[in-house]
């Protein structure tokens, strides 16, 4: 369609650009400043190049965290969005008992992360927690503070009671916006369930679901509050993730150069896979 | 194919039939011919697409059935009914190329790939989407879009009758022509029973061999688009069919002539409308013209609009006011001029009801 | 220049006045939307007639001044407003999709461009009413545009630029997305609806639509302006081949032909010269408007078989081939004619235009200069 031409129109987009340079570009350059300086004290700096950035890709500790933390993504998007389809193609389509499902499904996603976090910790324990408690007295050994497998469980289990809500609003939107003659055409092509579901809804549903996937990626990828509560990147540093790692270092060893190269390596690597994720759900796409 | 027969059906949204004046379809009983070309039309709201829905098996009437060559298929669901159906938009599977949208209701039914591929073939060539077939079907254009819907339909060879909802909305005029006439063919060859629901009558008219006009819920009218056009049997069908519509002069019939404000016409035949209340003339604009003699009914000229090859002139007879249609060469009549009547061409209703026409009531 | 109470200059006030156009282009990222159009707009109905991308819209929207031409000037009595934005001009627009503010009630919905100029209370009544009655939606007042059928919401946009009372008026095909016989209706009212002095430009794809609105129809394909004048003078006398096809539904018969000793020879069909012929004819097209092929014996002889019939309102496009060449009849009444059938159609010599072999009028037919 055409549009408006008024030149004066980008008059109103200046205090966005002024907003966005000044919460995101001129902090990215500090950072960017830290990343190629090591700081000894105020005034005292030295230029060292990509130093910070070698120790960075070398350290073991930041290795195994991106492997973990690649780990745990898979498994959110592996859980959640499946899960999130099929409870969006479960809920009815019209009427009150469709309305409230949503609100039901919503309550989640507002509830603040570090409250979900605490949630969760207190729920999952094993001497006090209902979840915790439970799954022990039915014979399964289960501690998150001790073992490992417990953790990874009570974060994946977590992330998808607090998630899963976003991707099954989504994918629930999309499923409303396919036209009724679509089904009937199946109906009377004698399409089966699952020919319906394959041909009709999940192409139709290719757009909400790369928003879903691309947003579900971003935050797992990004995990912090959630752990830092519930494990504290314990046991051992078996749920220590990236932003665990890079917090530790920034904060707790008040390392800045170090912290300053992960946090851009780290901003990348999302970039970086986001684009892959985007460029292979926009490819083949059904529309011309 | 099949002979599909609509018996005493009613239908309600909420399934209540007390009330007849709420309901969607108010008793119709209508016998669709086997490989039939049939147009439903009417307005909006006046329960054609509730009728076929109701064939497809898409809704099931609140009352009465439904017959497919006699077999009672009320309670069938769609799948069952070996019902195809065109939409208004294309439906297509996106995923898919043509061949394969074609392809996909006789994969449902489980045929052996021999027999798909040997049919798909066939009815690509017959609506020219040979070429096509290894495409992506949703990179298309409209009209070939329509073709692959129809084309669905037609792989499958034990279909009874095609549906079709108003299916040439989306396509280009300049392409409608290639469309219709390709529908057309495809009826010939295959002589399926064909139903093809709108609210242009220009569609209806030019697609079907029969027409069935809906109102309010009720079929007012079947007939050939020439009947429809000459002699609507309701007041409903002259109004809606052609450019200008039908005109009504409100009339009586007294001592042997209709009369009515400023004028009367002699017709000795219609003997037995005597007394009768709610009498009006139907006449197609073209069915007055300007008297050559000082007998006709007065009239008075009240505006003039050219368009083109015809003029159509509003014209003032007591109280009503009269569309007139005046072929090139015939000059327009200022102020206060003689109507004539053509006899064949004014037709009597009673209550919105055709019950004659003047040439045979003269006669 | 007037002001209106905020000190904007306010054009248009009053009579639109003459509207010049000169020279007037518009491209947009290379694709030529508009070129050298040279167009005077005067007070009373200017339709804007072609096929679909034929520019008209694009016309429209600089005339709103929504778009900037990218050549050209456009100048109302004298005055330049090619580069006034549309919000200094006083414009109304209709589009083909029923624009109006879904939360208003019909009667806000009229009043809407009234309380922008800040007129009185009880000015805005009246004026909600008068153009309420005029469009025909006096019982709707209080719905919302949820509320009403297509055919209403569309009176309704038209009752909000009527209220408006601009000088210019413009409408974007608005009957096209109605059903068939609500268009009729409407088409019959527009006319009458506007007074002395406003300047209303119609765009329509229909030639019948054209002829009915009456007045000036431009004539428009592929960007550019191809005849201009009044509508019944331009339908007799197309200027060119492109001219007679969009502005004849269904399209004008138009065929190759040569003339050779006293002889015309179409295709395979041989006939003497008409008189009203040009002098020193050789190879040139030849056109014959569908209506004036009928089915009543005639001099000219078409025998071939019927390709398709189509029905447009009260009449019969009869699609045919005869001597190897298509041709369409455009007959009165209703006719089902199968495909395949005989079809036998005959037409007059004095009917045929005369086009040189690049589409340019030579002579009309000879009851087009006096019909």
């Amino acid at each position: 369609m055409h549009k408006l031409e008024d030149n004066r129109a980008w008059l109103l987009v200046v205090p966005v650009f002024a907003l966005v340079a000044f919460n995101a570009v001129i902090p990215l350059m500090t950072v960017v400043n830290y990343s190629l300086q090591d700081i000894f004290g105020p005034g005292q700096r030295v230029f060292i190049g990509v130093e910070w950035f070698r120790e960075v890709l070398r350290d073991l500790t930041i290795q195994a965290s991106f492997l973990r933390q690649v780990a745990f993504s898979a498994l959110v998007l592996a859980i959640q969005i499946p899960l999130g389809i099929a409870i969006a193609l479960l809920l009815p389509r019209v009427g009150w008992k469709s309305s409230l499902a949503i609100i039901l499904i919503a309550i989640p996603l507002l509830v603040p992360f570090n409250v979900v976090g605490t949630i969760w910790q207190v729920y999952a324990r094993p001497d006090i927690g209902f979840l915790g408690r439970g799954v022990n007295a039915i014979g399964i050994d289960y501690n998150y503070t001790a073992s490992a497998v417990s953790a990874w469980i009570t974060l994946l289990l977590m992330d998808t009671w607090h998630w899963t809500p976003l991707v099954i609003l989504l994918a629930f939107a999309g499923l409303c916006s396919i036209p009724e003659p679509y089904y009937q055409a199946a109906r009377i092509d004698g399409a089966s369930r699952w020919a319906v579901f394959r041909h009709i809804e999940l192409p139709k549903l290719r757009g909400v679901l790369t928003i879903a996937i691309l947003l579900r990626f971003m935050d797992s990828f990004m995990i912090y509050t959630e752990p830092f509560v519930v494990t504290g990147g314990g046991p051992g540093s078996s749920t220590t993730f990236l932003s665990v790692r890079l917090v530790n270092m920034a904060v707790g060893q008040f390392d800045l150069g170090p912290a300053a190269a992960f946090s851009l390596i780290y901003f990348l690597v999302i970039l970086l896979f986001s684009y892959v994720f985007y460029t292979i759900l926009k490819m083949n796409e059904g529309e011309p | 194919m099949a002979e599909i027969t609509i018996s005493g059906l009613r239908h309600s949204y909420d399934g209540d039939l007390s009330d007849p004046s709420r309901l969607a379809l108010k008793g119709i009983d209508h016998v669709w011919r086997d490989g039939g070309a049939y147009a439903l039309l009417g307005p909006s709201g006046c329960g054609k697409s509730s009728m076929l829905n109701i064939i497809s098996g898409l809704i099931r009437p609140t009352a009465g059935r439904i017959l497919f060559d006699g077999r009672d298929v009320t309670d069938l669901r769609p799948e069952e009914r070996n019902i195809a159906q065109v939409f208004q938009f294309p439906v297509l599977y996106d995923t898919m190329t043509v061949q394969e949208n074609l392809a996909f209701p006789l994969r449902n039914r489980k045929i052996a790939p021999a027999a798909i591929a040997r049919r798909v073939a066939e009815v690509a060539e017959m609506l020219d989407l040979g070429p096509l077939l290894k495409r992506r079907a949703s990179r298309l254009g409209a009209a070939e879009k329509q073709k692959i819907s129809l084309g669905r339909g037609l792989v499958r060879e034990d279909v009874a009758a095609i549906l079709f909802d108003e299916p040439l909305t989306v396509i280009d005029p300049q392409v409608k022509f290639d469309l219709r006439r390709k529908l057309k063919l495809v009826h010939e060859t295959l002589k399926l029973t064909l139903v093809y629901v709108t609210h242009d009558q220009s569609e209806a008219l030019t697609f079907a061999d029969q027409v069935v006009v809906m109102s309010d819920g009720e079929v007012v009218q079947a007939g050939t688009p020439e009947e429809l056009y000459e002699r609507p049997a309701h007041a409903f069908v002259g109004r809606f069919i052609g450019s200008p519509g039908m005109n009504f002069l409100p009339c009586r019939f007294e001592e042997g002539e209709i009369r009515f404000t400023g004028g009367r016409l002699s017709a000795p035949g219609l003997r037995r409308l005597a007394g009768q209340e709610g009498l009006s003339l139907g006449l197609r604009p073209q069915a007055l013209q300007p008297a050559t003699a000082p007998t006709g009914v007065e009239a008075e000229m009240m505006g003039l609009e050219d368009r083109g090859h015809y003029r159509i002139a509003d014209v003032a007879m007591g109280a009503v006011r009269l569309k007139m249609r005046l072929a090139e060469g015939v000059t327009a009549p200022q102020g206060r001029f003689p109507v004539a009547f053509r006899p064949a061409s004014t037709l009597v209703f009673a209550g919105d009801r055709l019950v004659g026409d003047l040439a045979d009531a003269q006669a | 220049m007037d002001a209106d109470r905020r000190g904007h200059p306010i054009l248009f006030r009053g009579g639109a006045g003459v509207i010049r156009l000169e020279n007037l282009g518009r491209s947009v990222d290379g694709a030529m939307h508009l070129e050298g159009i040279d167009l005077t707009l005067s007070p009373g109905i200017n339709v804007l007639l072609g096929r679909t991308h034929a520019g008209k819209t694009s016309l429209l929207r600089v005339l709103a001044g929504l778009d900037r031409p990218t050549a050209g000037t456009v100048t109302q009595e004298g005055q330049d407003l090619t580069a006034l934005p549309l919000s200094k001009r006083n414009v109304a627009f209709v589009y083909q999709q029923f624009v109006n503010y879904p939360a208003f009630s019909v009667r806000d919905n009229i009043a809407a461009p009234l309380r922008r100029k800040g007129l009185a209370r009880d000015e805005i009544a009246r004026r909600v009413a008068d153009v309420a009655r005029r469009a025909r939606i006096e019982p709707l007042l209080d719905r919302l545009p949820a509320q009403l059928s297509g055919g209403q919401q569309q009176r309704l946009a038209i009752a909000r630029a009527l209220a408006k009372d601009a000088p210019l008026m413009l409408f974007d095909e608005p009957l096209v997305n109605l059903d068939y016989k609500l268009r009729e209706g409407l088409r019959e009212e527009l006319r009458g609806l506007f007074h002395d002095g406003q300047t209303v430009v119609y765009a329509t794809t229909e030639p019948e639509e054209a002829l009915q609105m009456g007045g000036t129809t431009i004539v428009m394909h592929e960007g550019r302006v191809l005849q201009t004048g009044p509508a019944h003078s331009v339908y007799r006398n197309p200027a060119s081949v492109t001219v007679a096809e969009i502005f004849s539904e269904p399209p004008m018969n138009v065929v190759a032909a040569r003339a050779q000793d006293g002889r015309l020879t179409l295709g395979d069909l041989t006939l003497p010269l008409p008189d009203h012929a040009p002098a020193g004819l050789m190879g040139c097209r030849v056109g014959l408007q569908p209506h004036r092929i009928s089915r009543s014996p005639g001099p000219i002889r078409l025998e071939g078989e019927t390709l398709l019939a189509e029905v447009d309102g009260s009449s019969t496009f009869a699609h045919f081939r005869a001597g190897g060449q298509p041709w369409i009849a455009r007959l009165d009444g209703v006719h089902s004619l199968p495909i395949g059938a005989p079809f036998t159609g005959f037409a007059d010599p004095a009917d045929l235009y005369f086009f040189a072999e690049d589409g340019t009028l030579l002579a009309p037919a000879r009851g087009a200069l006096h019909g």
